[in-house]
């Protein structure tokens, strides 16, 4: 495994199909389900969960990892599951070893509350900048970098309780981040082609285009699948190379979650 | 202590539109969970500020009519809001590079404590068994130009939350510029605090001796 040369960057390039079509080949990402698109995630992979609150979570793609059956998994969201349901039934079904987050208390977090206050779950907590620029970073190949973001705070010292790394750098002090790998990323985007262009809806956006960077294999729902050269091209946000596979799946109004109900 | 004063503090309203009234034409503001979202309220209409919210808005507007909430259009605390015109949407490290890099003016946030120097304590309270989140406050606290914390100077016991030394963790050091509070607007500088304003009827020295610390005027 060690030897294969995609395992050194998050993108292996060799994930997608080529589908034989007369005589030229037809790069097809759209995977014909749910439960195709995730049957090679292994046990204590890393995931990383778009979203942000409940926008922009892949619910049915959250379903179909709890169907699918990996275990022992570390969990890259910002939150760490609203209600009953997507990544809090991913936690309740007790798959998940670790999460990485920003803000893992919420209104209805109960769930994660409950696997943490237990010993259940390992917590690594993240800023939420920090957050993203690591996994940005895991994306663009970058080896490290050194961030402002909770300088410091209890926040700048690693799992083992020592200090991370610090820097100063025209008299402003630094900590110097890792980046953040994904094995597999769970995004949901909006519209999507058959060579893995994506768009987004609105603020559901959020960690959908960095996290399709950061991960070996990106496997993205969209609600409409359209024909090469239905996106306009200035419009494509999330260009096919940082995606693998793609999943049509209904339109469903995003619900509420996260949130304290009003007084 | 307020039985007996002969002052009116600022209601949650009042101190909002105190904070509005320093947010000048064309800043690009984010305003933290809680009392901070007020302040959108009081901005005067003739003035264009553009809101930003870390998830991912630059352009946010007021919260939808009742019936029109698109649960894909939310503000940091997962609130349904609107898009103004020209407003736009983008990724999350675009949108940390926009508070990091320097491009927001302003940011407003909530505080359990803040030093005389501006060091600033917003996220955890230390408690054994709370279940800690920090969220976007650190990368807000320092990467915004001015960070501007909007919270009463005394906590429900009359405990001040300005001091010289916080005791709750830190969310960033000397990062706080202004505090603007129910009984006066103060500056945080590398000295202590400075007086901006006070209101009617408090005197100075009575706010020193409810904070236990020197106001520099």
């Amino acid at each position: 495994m060690d030897k294969d040369p995609c395992k050194k960057t998050a993108h292996s390039g060799c994930g997608f199909l080529l589908v034989g079509f007369g005589d030229t080949y037809m790069i097809n990402k759209i995977a014909s389900s749910v439960a195709d698109a995730l049957a090679d995630v292994k046990n204590g992979a890393t995931i990383l969960i778009g979203g942000f609150g409940t926008a922009g979570i892949p619910n049915e793609l959250i379903d179909g990892l709890i169907a699918q059956g990996a275990k022992d998994l570390t969990v890259v969201n910002n939150n760490a599951g609203n209600g009953e349901t997507g990544l809090a039934a991913l936690l309740q079904a007790g798959r998940v070893r670790k999460i990485i987050c920003s803000f893992p208390r919420q209104a209805d977090s109960q769930v994660f509350d409950g696997l943490y206050r237990s010993g259940k779950l390992e917590l690594e907590l993240v800023p939420q900048g920090n957050l993203a620029e690591r996994i940005r970073a895991a994306g663009a190949g970058i080896g490290a970098f050194f961030s402002p973001t909770g300088y410091g705070t209890e926040l700048a010292k690693n799992a083992d309780g020592s200090l991370k790394e610090t820097r100063e750098i025209n008299g402003r002090q630094y900590v110097l981040e890792l980046p953040i790998y994904g094995d597999v990323a769970l995004i949901k985007a909006e519209q999507g082609d058959r060579w893995g262009n994506l768009t987004y809806r609105m603020a559901a956006r959020n960690f959908g285009p960095v996290m399709a960077t950061a991960a070996r294999k990106t496997v993205a729902t969209v609600h409409e699948v359209v024909e090469l050269g239905a996106l306009n091209p200035e419009h494509i946000v999330t260009p096919g190379i940082f995606v693998h596979s793609i999943v049509k799946v209904d339109r469903a109004a995003t619900q509420a979650g996260g949130q304290k109900k009003a007084a | 202590m307020t039985a007996s004063a002969d002052y009116q503090k600022r209601s949650k309203d009042q101190l909002a539109a105190r904070v509005a009234q320093d947010i000048p034409e064309g800043a690009c503001v984010n305003l933290g969970i809680g009392m901070p979202t007020l302040v959108a309220n009081h901005i005067p209409g003739s003035r264009e500020v553009l809101l930003h919210s870390e998830n991912g808005i630059l352009g946010m507007g007021p919260a939808p009519g009742e019936g029109d909430e698109d649960y894909d259009l939310i503000n940091a605390g997962k609130q349904p809001v609107t898009l103004l015109k020209g407003g736009a949407f983008f990724h999350h490290a675009d949108s940390f590079a926009m508070m990091r890099g320097g491009h927001l003016d302003i940011c407003v946030l909530g505080a359990f404590q803040v030093s005389s120097t501006g060091d600033l304590a917003n996220w955890s309270t230390g408690e054994a068994g709370s279940i800690p989140a920090v969220g976007g406050a650190m990368d807000l606290a320092i990467g915004a130009r001015q960070t501007w914390v909007m919270m009463d100077l005394l906590t429900k016991k009359g405990d001040s939350k300005v001091v010289a030394q916080c005791s709750y963790p830190l969310t960033g050091i000397g990062c706080v510029k202004r505090i603007y509070s129910e009984l006066a607007t103060l500056e945080c500088t590398p000295q202590g605090l400075r007086l901006i304003d006070l209101i009617e009827g408090l005197k100075l020295a009575e706010l020193e001796k409810l904070l236990g610390l020197p106001i520099a005027i």
